[in-house]
């Protein structure tokens, strides 16, 4: 057995890429529970539906990708102000399992109508970057850019969330939600406006994966459960958690993935998280006050 | 409570019921009663938990550990059925024991206990598909036939090729789910499990061991879960990753359980029937050609029961008559 290993090595840097954009996805289910205190266990089914829009506008409509792109990104987020209006509204004083559950009968809807509508077949929007070679080791394209994206996607929530007044807003009513409306601030306008935004980041997150995989009604099942996870171990609702718990995720996938066989890497990642759950339930990054 | 009224209507179902395979139905029919019974068996033993404020999407877990279990042992050692059974129950207490303890002692609830049992069952759904040189991956799983020439039942492979030998079995496991909710009813557990589901701290405090307590009622639940996996397995003849483990079929439980109304006893039994019902008008209304458009109507429905009926359908209905 050698010491150093360079597709060990691969296996990193791509657990590095991939944790971009599982921190990416967390970042938008993280900030809805934070603000509006319900976990959407359909938000990758916002991404998928994202990821459906671009390839019917740039396949069916024949529109340049950037447009398409764009379209992606402003769709979903109207499509999170429209869960919010229709769906989560109406259940925001039941039970918080409610909650839960009725955004699961969404992700049954949403992957049923993309069924319906596109059938079951792989689609893809015909677009292949290419990978770009740093010694031995070759690393895609698409993934790099993602990377890129997703790094300074972050970094614009973050300051919209300290620098402006809206985002200050947002913070505020996450941390207390009682006293804010005595503040002058309209809890509604801001639980709509943070739906928005999660869905404009899924919607960003469907432009990055559209480059890499092919899309199919089940996709979000594959990067769901994943996403609320990494948003449960950072401790949901704290957004510094839930960036560090992506890229841990990530690797556990990648390395675990590249030693054993793919799904092994997931079964080790969940099984961290089982045993995290047990030694930190507050979320890694929670310290006692 | 239960009256006299009602005890008389539910023993009249109940013949009703027993007499359904001598009257002539064919045998789509009767299968679709036997579906509608096993799966109203799986949901009440879901509901035992689900009703007492305890979520868990990770009843495919143990209903994928009852159904490849006793497939699995059969196939490679020839292990009966029945006995494989009993070491899938086994397999599946444990299980239930160590994920529901530390839960349990360190108060995970609500969200928490909902996404880390959710985290359980995609651990088995991977661990299948992972293991496919075993069990076959994503294609799935079929028990070798264990009935010599001209048997129609073997008590050894637990295979039965009439129906109606399926129908009883099916029927006696969906009374004993009924039987066991009445006794937890009855007992101080239910009282114990009430107090603890409205608040944790104050029933500790006059003297309710929680852990325990939830414990109890969750290896239950899971116990009664794998044994529904068995039956599955051994009824279909045919077990699949991805409809007997996961995310899927654990949300499945759930939804069914809410559409019938978890409060009720009867209520599982009836989302489980409203569900294969759904699906059959709809196959027959418009054919198989639409993939997906009965999950579509499902999913919309869905939301619209719990945001407008969270007691469910049966639930609301008794709800309004009384």
């Amino acid at each position: 057995m050698e010491f150093f290993d360079i597709f060990l090595l691969e296996a990193v840097l791509n657990g590095l890429l991939l944790g971009g954009l599982l921190a990416l996805l967390s970042l938008g289910l993280n900030l809805i529970f934070g603000v509006i205190d319900v976990v959407w266990i359909s938000y990758a089914e916002l991404m998928m539906v994202g990821m459906y829009a671009i390839y019917w506008s740039h396949t069916s409509l024949g529109l340049p990708l950037a447009l398409c792109l764009l379209f992606g990104i402003l769709g979903v987020a109207a499509l999170g102000a429209a869960m919010h209006w229709f769906i989560i509204r109406p259940v925001l004083s039941a039970e918080p399992i409610n909650q839960l559950l009725v955004t699961g009968g969404v992700l049954f809807f949403l992957q049923a109508l993309a069924t319906v509508i596109f059938g079951i077949d792989f689609k893809n929007i015909g677009v292949r970057l290419p990978s770009l070679m740093v010694g031995d080791i070759s690393l895609s394209m698409a993934r790099l850019i993602a990377f890129g994206v997703a790094m300074v996607a972050i970094a614009a929530t973050y300051l919209f969330l300290n620098r402006t007044f809206a985002g200050t807003a947002i913070r505020a009513i996450s941390q207390d939600r009682s006293i804010m409306p005595l503040m002058g601030v309209n809890p509604e306008r801001i639980y709509l406006l943070t739906s928005a935004m999660g869905g404009a980041l899924a919607g960003l997150a469907a432009c990055l994966l559209v480059l890499q995989y092919d899309i199919h009604p089940a996709i979000g099942l594959s990067f769901g459960p994943i996403t609320f996870l990494v948003c449960v171990m950072g401790g949901l609702g704290n957004l510094l958690g839930g960036f560090v718990a992506a890229f841990i995720f990530a690797q556990l996938i990648s390395v675990g993935g590249y030693v054993y066989a793919i799904e092994w890497g997931y079964v080790l990642a969940f099984v961290f998280f089982i045993a995290m759950m047990f030694i930190r339930p507050e979320g890694i990054l929670f310290r006692r006050r | 409570m239960p009256h006299f009224s009602s005890n008389l209507k539910f023993g009249a179902l109940l013949a009703a019921l027993m007499l359904a395979p001598w009257l002539g139905l064919g045998s789509y029919p009767l299968h679709l009663i036997i579906m509608a019974l096993l799966l109203g068996f799986i949901y009440t033993s879901w509901a035992l938990m689900g009703r007492l404020g305890l979520v868990s999407l990770g009843h495919g877990a143990f209903l994928g550990i009852g159904a490849y279990s006793v497939v699995l042992l059969w196939n490679q050692y020839g292990v009966p059925p029945l006995a494989g059974a009993l070491l899938a129950l086994a397999v599946t207490v444990v299980l239930a024991l160590v994920i529901g303890y530390p839960c349990f002692r360190f108060k995970i609830v609500g969200h928490y206990f909902a996404l880390v049992t959710l985290a359980l069952a995609e651990v088995v759904r991977l661990v299948i598909v992972a293991t496919r040189d075993l069990t076959g991956g994503s294609l799935g799983l079929t028990p070798k036939p264990g009935l010599s020439d001209g048997a129609t039942a073997s008590l050894w492979s637990f295979q039965f090729s009439n129906r109606v030998v399926w129908f009883y079995i099916v029927l006696g496991c969906w009374l004993f789910s009924l039987w066991v909710w009445r006794k937890v009813d009855q007992s101080m557990l239910r009282d114990a499990l009430q107090a603890i589901s409205e608040d944790e701290d104050a029933a500790a405090s006059i003297g309710i061991n929680v852990t325990q307590t939830k414990l109890k009622i969750t290896v239950l639940s899971a116990a009664m879960t794998c044994l529904g996996g068995v039956l599955y397995a051994q009824y279909q003849a045919y077990v699949n990753p991805d409809t007997v483990s996961g995310i899927g079929i654990s949300l499945q439980m759930v939804f069914g359980v809410i559409a019938g109304g978890m409060f009720v006893m009867l209520g599982p039994t009836f989302g489980a029937v409203f569900l294969l019902g759904l699906q059959e008008v709809l196959r027959v209304l418009i054919g198989n050609q639409i993939h997906g458009l009965d999950l579509l109507i499902y999913g919309a429905l869905l939301v619209f029961f719990i945001i407008r009926m969270p007691k469910g359908i049966l639930g609301s209905w008794l709800e309004r008559k009384t």
